[in-house]
């Protein structure tokens, strides 16, 4: 019973226990076999791409901040990449330095104006999303004269980044588990994670505990930047090209399994382990959908509807959290 | 009285943003266990008053001193880092953290070493359950419980235990009973005088009259930016207290209104 | 003197749409020297009313619910949620096409009552709230149009009279839409400014809970405005199926982002409580005549979205000085 309880405390439970409905309705009503989905790649694949971006999303979401433009560094990523190290032919390294290098730099930007000004990162992020795609655009066909460009990588870096493991799973898998490790031994096991939900209660006392808020935070927008940067240049790296469209997708698509792992959109609430499993349950979604016999257009009524159940479950359980008494000594004081 | 310097000191302090006065020549003193009870009506410049001696302002004139030396605090991390420690109505301000976490945010004690250096859970939670139990509330126990699950009472309870655990010899509480209950308010009370008791200058804020004559040592009313007046308990009586609060002439000329109004009335109160 | 100009001054920039009327000026002249003859004549004008009609239609709603405090991302799929059952109930099952309007109409109706409901019966931002019917209805849309058309794009031929009311080209260039989008600005500016319906919404988006203290019925002030602007985008979507013949499963989601931009540009603040409607015209004609203009100029069309990214942060950052100078002000007054 008290296990229960404490389960239900916890910010990843709506997302564990979405996962489990979305199962049990594609086993019940789609006929999945549940050995051959876990067997399968695509949905793996498809969440370790998202993951990794909606991982230091997830970290930003709980210190009080969004970032949409993530969804312009992803082809960013994959097009610096590409035309360094393809159109003009550089060894892969500066490619990838490249890619990462103007992660850091998108990031900064975001984080400058969110420090320094009053203006929601929403709308910040806004601008660099719109700035970003332009610029993006721009640089390919000034560079290249093509709005796609062709790679070919050296096979160190195809086995760092881009092949199949066993001819079916991205490597990026890989990166995706060793990356949720990472995020959540520093937002749980350190005194950073602490400082990350601190400002997401509440900045102004967090900076008066002496916090760096403005630091923590240019920190935080560089690494949701340079993830959606590296996704995109490990996606150049595997598929020997880079294209200046695609990565709009990235933007809902993290908030949906940020969200549906448990964090508060407003801040200060939130876990690793959930926005993983908010990852897993987007993801068989979107792509466990094609092992049912349900006409995958319906993929997207169902995570609008699990979006939005999670979301209310999460404000339950949160509720209760708050009200959780403890146990005996509740009554004692009550007398 | 003692001969030792107060703890802290505003001389002569005026604060203005741009040309508006928001205090104008405020002395006051604070020594090491008594409690100075701030009075005042809304806009008669407390909080202005607070931030300045938490640092958030500087004085536009005058000094502020402590331990008998002129300081200058370069912003509220400062005046903390001095000993200076606020405490806000609704407490802790972190309602979705652990009262562990919130505890120590800032000052998290870690076990390990380098990069694997690790937030000690058990440690805050004890060290912050062990703080506020010495000031006897009793009923937190448990350092995983969130903040924001805690009374209004326990909350300010736990704020201001964590103030004197990290150091505080200064404890402004802004208002710390305003929205609560009688017997959390008494709880909130106790705790005042635990802290006077072991020694810390308590400047405690408020407009609830009865709160402030239960603990107060020392009493300084707040009107329009100006001290009105500063005395020592038991010099004046609640009335004169509220009387004065209300802004003595104000109070005097609505009355004086009503009885004009009675008499052309034949002796009626105007209807509400 | 300088007094009277220091607040004149300081007048002009406590207007929020001061900042938004600025940068359409400077934008303007920017791309009439660029663009030359061509842009400043017919065909420039044309082209970028054209646009600023379609998503100032959807962002004069967006608007006012940003004014309101609350955010719309629906509007990205009401549109061809709209479009759609207009060319299902008229193109593919025949029905008259009065019929069809209707019905594309209650969709995007029905939807914004949705959503109105959702955010007053919960807690959920309404950010996640709309992301969520956003998904929701994306996967009806697609679902219903396989299951009843059997492919993602539905034809319909309208009659001249419903293709000259919604669809029809003055001189073959000016759109109807962009009197539609005028008499949508008229209306909504009435109700913002001129009636006291208008007055609830700031009073709203500044502070909900003095609002309902103040007995205004914010809940369902709440559920009409997002029934305004799941209105507003299924009409866009109504007008886009009769202009075009067709409907697409996939059309709208542009609208999201550029709905806000203009907003944004045009002045109003995210968080609420101010903003104005001729702010939001002003920022959606600036809007259009960027995304448009660079295709008059010998500019790479791509800078185009530079602009805009770099014309919404110049925006927001103005309006962020200017509010400050505003408030300042004000208070250095008293």
């Amino acid at each position: 019973m008290n296990m229960m309880r404490s389960f239900f405390y916890r910010p990843a439970a709506a997302s564990i226990l979405s996962l489990v409905a979305v199962l049990a309705f594609y086993v019940i009503f789609g006929g999945v076999n549940l050995a051959n989905l876990a067997m399968a790649a695509s949905w793996v694949n498809f969440a370790a791409n998202l993951g990794i971006v909606a991982l230091p999303v997830g970290l930003l979401m709980i210190a009080g901040e969004i970032d949409i433009s993530i969804g312009a560094m992803m082809p960013a990523g994959s097009m610096a990449t590409a035309i360094i190290s393809g159109h003009y032919g550089l060894p892969i390294a500066f490619g990838m330095a490249g890619a990462l290098a103007l992660g850091v730099l998108v990031g900064l930007v975001n984080g400058m104006l969110a420090v320094r000004t009053s203006v929601p990162s929403l709308i910040i992020t806004l601008g660099t999303l719109v700035g970003m795609q332009g610029v993006v655009l721009s640089a390919s066909v000034l560079l290249t004269g093509n709005a796609s460009v062709s790679l070919t990588a050296p096979e160190w870096a195809k086995f760092l980044f881009g092949h199949l493991i066993g001819g079916s799973h991205q490597v990026v898998v890989i990166w995706w588990l060793v990356l949720t490790v990472l995020f959540g031994f520093v937002l749980h096991r350190t005194r950073y994670g602490n400082w990350i939900f601190a400002m997401g209660g509440d900045k102004t006392s967090a900076r008066n505990a002496g916090i760096p808020t403005r630091g923590l935070t240019l920190v935080l927008f560089i690494l949701s930047a340079t993830c959606a940067a590296f996704v995109g240049m490990c996606q150049a790296i595997q598929f020997n090209s880079a294209q200046v469209s695609g990565g709009m997708d990235y933007i809902f698509n993290t908030i949906v399994s940020v969200v549906v792992g448990g964090v508060l959109l407003t801040g200060g609430l939130g876990t690793v382990p959930g926005v993983f499993f908010g990852t897993v349950t987007f993801a068989i979604v979107n792509q466990g959908i094609y092992f049912t016999h349900i006409n995958r257009n319906w993929a997207n009524l169902i995570i609008g509807i699990v979006l939005l159940i999670a979301v209310a479950m999460n404000e339950s359980f949160r509720k209760l959290a708050l009200n959780q008494q403890p146990g005996k000594t509740a009554k004692a004081s009550t007398s | 009285m003692t001969e030792e310097a107060p703890v802290l000191e505003l001389r002569q302090v005026d604060k203005s943003f741009g040309p508006i006065d928001v205090l104008h020549e405020i002395s006051l003193t604070v020594r090491a266990g008594e409690v100075l009870c701030l009075l005042g009506d809304n806009g008669a410049g407390k909080s202005t008053l607070i931030k300045t001696l938490a640092g958030v302002h500087p004085p536009t004139r005058g000094e502020i001193l402590m331990d008998g030396r002129p300081v200058h605090f370069s912003g509220p991390k400062d005046a903390g880092d001095r000993g200076i420690a606020t405490v806000h109505q609704f407490g802790g301000t972190f309602p979705l953290m652990s009262i562990g976490r919130s505890f120590f945010v800032g000052v998290e004690p870690t076990k390990g070493w380098g990069p694997f250096k690790v937030f000690d859970r058990k440690k805050a939670n004890e060290i912050a359950v062990q703080a506020v139990q010495s000031f006897g509330i009793t009923r937190i126990d448990d350092g995983d419980r969130l903040v924001g699950g805690l009374s209004g009472g326990e909350r300010q309870s736990l704020a201001i235990a964590r103030a004197v655990h990290f150091g505080a010899r200064v404890l402004i509480l802004d208002e710390p009973t305003a929205a609560l209950g009688v017997k959390q308010a008494s709880h909130v009370l106790r705790i005042v005088l635990e802290a006077k008791r072991r020694g810390l200058a308590v400047i405690f804020i408020t407009h609830q009259v009865m709160h402030a004559m239960a603990v107060g040592d020392h009493f300084a009313v707040l009107i329009r930016g100006a001290l009105a007046a500063n005395f020592r308990k038991g010099e004046k009586t609640r009335e004169e207290i509220t009387d004065l609060m209300a802004g003595g002439e104000a109070m005097a000329g609505l009355e004086a209104s009503l009885e004009t109004y009675m008499q052309s009335h034949e002796g009626h109160p105007p209807s509400a | 003197m300088t007094a009277g100009v220091f607040r004149g001054l300081g007048r002009f920039a406590q207007r929020p749409e001061t900042g938004s009327f600025v940068g359409l000026i400077v934008t303007y002249a920017f791309f009439a020297i660029l663009g030359g003859r061509l842009f400043l004549g017919a065909p420039g004008w044309s082209s970028w009313l054209n646009m600023a009609a379609e998503v100032g239609i959807v962002a004069l709603p967006v608007g006012l619910l940003m004014i309101a405090g609350e955010l719309d991302i629906s509007v990205g799929s009401v549109l061809p949620a709209a479009s759609l059952t207009v060319a299902i109930l008229s193109g593919h099952y025949k029905l008259p096409i009065a019929l069809g309007i209707a019905g594309g109409l209650l969709v995007g109706v029905a939807v914004g009552f949705v959503n109105g409901l959702l955010v007053t019966r919960t807690r959920i931002p309404s950010l996640i709230l709309t992301i969520g019917t956003m998904f929701a209805v994306m996967g009806l849309t697609l679902g219903f149009t396989i299951m009843i058309a059997g492919s993602t794009g539905v034809f319909i031929v309208p009659d001249p009279l419903t293709k000259a009311l919604f669809g029809a080209a003055l001189g073959g260039m000016f759109q109807v839409g962009i009197f539609w989008w005028a008499g949508f600005a008229a209306i909504i500016y009435a109700l913002l400014h001129l009636s006291p319906w208008g007055n609830w919404i700031f009073a709203l988006g500044g502070d909900r809970d003095s609002a309902r203290n103040a007995g205004i019925p914010t809940q369902r002030l709440t559920i009409q405005l997002y029934m305004l602007s799941g209105f507003a985008a299924a009409f866009v979507g109504v007008m886009q199926v009769i202009t075009f013949g067709s409907a697409q499963v996939a059309a709208g989601s542009s609208f999201i982002f550029n709905s806000i931009m203009c907003v944004v540009i045009g002045g109003v603040l995210l968080t609420g409580g101010a903003g104005s409607v001729i702010g939001i015209v002003l920022g959606t004609m600036t809007f259009a005549i960027v995304n448009q203009g660079i295709f008059f100029s010998s500019l790479n069309p791509d800078f185009g979205s530079i602009i805009i990214g770099a014309l919404l942060l110049a925006a927001v950052l103005s309006n962020d000085t200017f509010r400050a100078l505003a408030m300042n002000y004000a208070g250095k007054k008293t």
